[in-house]
């Protein structure tokens, strides 16, 4: 019998796709994330508030992610930054492949930062590497602090993970202290920044994060009004 | 939950090692998945049977290594399989060990069926 040494990953197409896209992203000086959360933790609320946040001289564009309908997009669309959405019509998660059909068109020297929106769920797109420069993991409160345990790989992948709904805290049995406890035992690395979208209590945290990560973008415009300026790619 | 796209890329590379290895008859696909990359084994293998029945690749078998966690201890590099989220070093209990294996999801190797 014979046997052929093959030695592959079996991903190893979508990472070809993902090198090239994040050799692009470095040409031109594009700081990607990819977030990544279960459905419902607030990835689109968390880019509306970033959105909102930016100034109208930030170059930020967005692709969004979901099985089916383009209500992301809208959402996220009338901030007046280019956003685009993926419908992966019943694929769970974002690939590499997706990214570069979704980007085409698009000047990326006219862009800073690519702020890419997962598919809600907390499995499948941690095996996608998208080209992306960093993972964040989204967490609310209503979840359970024992997610990082339950999906270790997402967590262990992500830099930073963002504790949402911080709000809904004084209604949920929800230990704050266990859920950092145990993000750090998949991760000890891992950062970690409390925030919630609706009140807006600790964005600020979030927006330093993005700006040190991503010096000379533009954050936290000290107007409050929605950017209203089309822009153009 | 995505091994159908899995078993797909599978079978792709398969294609692939094909054309490059004309003639032969393949009969057996080698591929080793890590306990922390998120795949089901019994799902993969389905989804693997699903996709070859009354197709070209009828008669290919898939074999799976499955592969635990294993870790290495920073301090005494001492390299041990590990329960999810017990990482820390049972030799000398230090807290920083790193991951070591795991996380494969490789094509290994192509049987080919004696001419």
């Amino acid at each position: 019998m014979n046997r052929i040494v093959v030695e592959q990953k079996v991903l190893n197409e979508n990472q070809r796709v993902a090198a090239e896209l994040r050799e692009r992203f470095r040409q031109n000086d594009v700081f990607s994330l990819n977030l990544v959360s279960s459905p419902g933790s607030g990835k689109t609320s968390l880019l509306e508030r970033t959105l909102e946040a930016f100034s109208h001289r930030s170059r930020v564009a967005v692709l969004t992610g979901d099985i089916q309908t383009e209500n992301d997009a809208r959402r996220l669309a009338r901030f007046g930054f280019p956003v685009r959405q993926i419908t992966t019509g019943g694929t769970c998660h974002l690939d590499a492949r997706m990214i570069e059909k979704h980007i085409a068109g698009w000047n990326l020297s006219d862009v800073d930062m690519l702020l890419i929106e997962n598919v809600g769920n907390l499995v499948c797109p941690s095996s996608y590497d998208l080209g992306e420069d960093a993972k964040v993991v989204l967490l609310s409160v209503t979840e359970g602090d024992d997610k990082p345990l339950k999906y270790p790989s997402m967590f262990a992948k992500s830099e930073l993970m963002v504790l949402n709904k911080m709000d809904l805290l004084p209604y949920v049995q929800f230990s704050l202290e266990q859920a950092r406890e145990n993000a750090r035992r998949v991760h000890p690395g891992i950062e970690i920044i409390e925030l919630s979208c609706t009140t807006r209590d600790g964005l600020d945290r979030w927006l330093n994060w993005l700006q040190s990560r991503r010096p000379g973008t533009p954050a936290a415009s000290s107007g409050v009004g929605v950017n209203s300026l089309p822009r153009q790619l | 939950m995505h091994e159908l796209s899995i078993a797909t890329a599978i079978l792709d590379r398969v294609a692939v090692e094909a054309k490059r290895h004309d003639g032969a008859r393949f009969i057996k696909v080698g591929v080793r998945i890590g306990e922390l990359s998120a795949i089901d084994p019994d799902a993969l293998s389905f989804a693997f049977q699903a996709l070859t029945a009354q197709s070209e690749w009828e008669r290919l078998a898939l074999e799976i290594e499955y592969c635990p966690r294993v870790q290495r201890c920073r301090q005494c590099h001492t390299e041990f399989r590990c329960a999810p989220c017990e990482t820390e070093c049972p030799a000398c209990g230090a807290a920083e060990t790193v991951l070591v294996a795991g996380e494969e999801l490789d094509i290994a190797f192509l049987e080919v069926e004696d001419a």
